[in-house]
């Protein structure tokens, strides 16, 4: 392997920014955003120059030392730089660069910039860090990296109470996750004895039933992790919550990156999972998808809809997964990647363009105001619709063509059904928001943003059009040994005809959700669906009630049982035991105080007394 | 009469217990003082008493030693004695007590 120490700097570069501005330019905010731009940025150059040099494919692919080794345990820093972690590489450091430098713009009013740039170097240390790690205690360790990342970056404006609990509820929601995650690391290191990936992976090809009866429960218990950092159902709550967090943010983290990790981590894994935890996954997933794309068709928050557009497209993902094709898990994942982003970054624009306001009633007639947004936004819309030649549509047709790959037909249809709500609410946002007359005094003042944000938006448009032929399904699919001949720009482009029936549906879903939208939302002054749908919109509006759910159960019966143990420690523990020792103690004390005069006499008579006494002892007798 | 060692000890012990009383009893620090030295001098008494019936002159040897620590223990002792005096105003015990709780 050519170049063994530049991923090595690649990984540590935003660690070291972190340490630099927190310790250093805490003070000084344009140089410490440059200081955290130029080390994603070098992140990203590194990255190709690596990649220049190895070629996707290399021969030997890992780096690794000894990190610490107890009893049987051995675990390696390591990392692992195949065709699937130099592409995710390739999109934490690009999307994330594009993001850093636009971020440079929309954070430029903000007091705490420096702060801004420090958390958000230290959450590309950790996404790089889980991508390139070889291992699972390694991953584990970036995993829970990110984790704090993300609550330290929703919580940003923490002096707002809404940010700081929706901080509260992303990490928790995680470690919930986490746990299960956990201890299904523990059951593949019981029963297999090794995490790394490379050895679990050679252990599970010469023997598939090395886990034994509990296989479908390991499965299980590491797709927890999963579920909580790709938001998942049932922990899929915190994510439209997170959208409190400034919105490059959400389109780093909570789009383009972090909630990808569950996925990307299933990918990695995948030969640990039997066919009943895959069947499970991919119903999760499927349900995911329709649930967050109905919930998305009544939002009104700008944000709001993309996050459950993310959760409906996360639900894609982790089905494709469970239909046993990571090629278009990750094929998706990364036109997802860059169309999402962009569509964040866009609406991001249009926020601050319209000083902060997010409600898409609330906008309109922004064609002329902002073109440049305008047209990057229409992009991302037609990317995330599947409108071919964009990259959308090649990703999700390979998903609708890996569902009847499998005779699912089942998920086939929940799939087109989602494709044609996502082209629905996707084009409701963009009539209601872009087109029309403008509603509000703000949308009639709004202002094209500066070019350090409409760069970044450029240059996510051009991979949110291209990205779909340009060979990254093919590079997938080496990694994954499905098909081994590379194809031609024009075969890539063609792609979709191998199975027509999946083209057909997937292209009759868009037009019948793109029609639909047309028609109800192009004049639209106010929302006419709640009229016509009266009580499912408002369950779709208020998201099926989740949160109240939840907190009627789950958080009620938490209450409960917190408050048990508050009794038990406030009278038993605190109360008869630390009581006790400490009333004796004091009673004691306040006892012997009573021998302390501070007379000096009196101490000399007890000290005579004393030596007499020792005296008949030792003489006496 | 021929005085033996009992006698020499008999004094001594009834010195040694003079002094103890004036350290519990007196109240002034000067006097407790003196009353010390009186203690220490007892047991000079003794240790030469000692040193005489047992033909041995290892007690007279501790003896000097002791004299010359008393002599610098003392010159300190009364140099603390008057700076307290200085400073309370007094040289009572009882009114030594700020150590209490």
């Amino acid at each position: 392997m050519k170049l063994e120490a530049l991923p090595w700097i690649i990984l540590f570069l935003p660690l070291l920014a972190t340490a630099v501005i927190t310790l250093f330019t805490l003070r000084c905010r344009t140089k410490s955003s440059l200081i955290s731009i130029s080390a994603v940025v070098a992140g990203f150059i590194l990255s190709l120059v690596y990649i220049h040099a190895n070629g996707w494919h290399s021969e030997h692919t890992e780096t690794s030392r000894t990190w610490l080794s107890i009893g049987d345990l051995h675990a390696d820093f390591g990392l692992k730089l195949d065709a699937l972690s130099l592409m995710m590489l390739l999109i934490v450091t690009g999307v994330g660069g594009a993001i850093h430098i636009y971020s440079f713009g929309y954070m430029h009013e903000d007091k705490s910039m420096a702060r801004f740039f420090a958390f958000l170097s230290l959450f590309t240390f950790s996404m790089l860090g889980i991508v390139l790690s070889n291992n699972f205690l390694q991953m584990f360790i970036f995993w829970e990296l990110v984790g704090v990342s993300s609550y330290l970056l929703i919580g940003f404006w923490f002096e707002k109470p809404s940010a700081g609990d929706a901080a509260k509820k992303a990490f928790i929601t995680n470690r919930l996750g986490d746990f299960g995650f956990l201890l299904g690391i523990l059951m593949v290191w019981g029963l297999l004895g090794s995490l790394n990936f490379g050895v679990l992976e050679a252990v599970m090809t010469t023997n598939p039933a090395a886990l034994g009866c509990c296989a479908t429960l390991a499965g299980l218990l590491i797709f927890c992790g999963a579920m909580g950092k790709s938001a998942q159902f049932p922990l899929h709550v915190w994510l439209a919550d997170a959208m409190e967090g400034p919105t490059p943010v959400s389109a780093l983290i909570h789009a383009a990156t972090m909630v990808a990790a569950g996925v990307y981590m299933l990918c990695r894994t995948l030969f640990l999972f039997d066919a009943n935890a895959l069947h499970v996954i991919a119903y999760i997933g499927g349900f995911t998808a329709l649930l967050a794309a109905l919930i998305a068709v009544q939002q009104n928050d700008i944000k709001r809809i993309l996050a459950y557009s993310t959760l409906s497209q996360l639900g894609y993902m982790v089905m494709a997964v469970g239909l046993a094709g990571p090629t278009p898990a990750m094929f998706h994942l990364t036109t997802h990647a860059f169309f999402k982003a962009l569509l964040f970054l866009g609406a991001g624009s249009v926020i601050h363009g319209l000083h902060e306001e997010q409600n898409i009633w609330k906008m309109g007639g922004l064609k002329k105001k902002m073109p440049v947004t305008f047209w990057t936004f229409i992009l991302g819309t037609l990317a995330l619709s599947g409108v071919p030649p964009f990259s959308g549509f090649y990703s999700k047709d390979s998903i609708f063509a890996q569902a009847l790959h499998q005779h699912n037909y089942v998920l086939f249809t929940v799939a087109v059904l989602v494709a044609a709500l996502t082209t629905f609410y996707m084009f409701r946002l963009f009539f209601v928001a872009f087109l029309g007359e403008p509603r509000t005094e703000q949308a009639r003042h709004a202002h094209e943003s500066p070019k350090v944000m409409t760069l970044p938006l450029l240059a996510l448009a051009v991979f949110a059009v291209i990205g779909g032929f340009i060979g990254i399904a093919g590079l997938y699919g080496a990694q994954f040994h499905l098909e081994g001949e590379s194809l031609t720009l024009a075969q890539q482009f063609l792609e979709p005809l191998h199975a027509p029936f999946a083209l057909a549906c997937g292209l009759g879903a868009v037009i019948i959700g793109l029609i639909a939208a047309f028609i109800l939302y192009k004049k639209a002054a106010t929302d006419p669906l709640p009229a016509r749908l009266g009580w499912l919109s408002r369950a779709m509006r208020d998201r099926f009630y989740f949160d109240e759910i939840y907190q009627a159960t789950f958080i009620r019966a938490h209450d409960f049982i917190a408050s048990v143990c508050d009794l038990f420690d406030r009278w038993i523990v605190e109360g008869a035991c630390i009581g006790l020792v400490r009333g004796g103690t004091d009673l004691t004390g306040r006892a012997l105080r009573l021998a302390q005069t501070g007379n000096l006499q009196t101490y000399a008579l007890l000290f005579a007394l004393g030596v007499a006494l020792v005296l008949y002892f030792a003489l006496g007798k | 009469m021929h005085a033996g060692l009992e006698h020499y000890l008999t004094v001594s012990f009834l010195l040694f217990s003079l002094g103890l009383l004036g350290v519990i009893l007196r109240r002034n620090l000067l006097v407790i003082y003196m009353s010390l030295e009186l203690m220490l001098n007892a047991a000079n008494l003794a240790l030469v008493s000692f040193s005489r019936f047992n033909d041995n002159l290892n007690g007279q040897v501790l003896v000097f030693f002791i004299i010359t620590v008393a002599a610098a223990e003392v010159s300190v002792g009364l140099a603390l004695i008057v700076a307290l005096y200085r400073r309370r105003q007094s040289a009572h015990v009882e009114d030594l007590t700020t150590m209490k709780l």
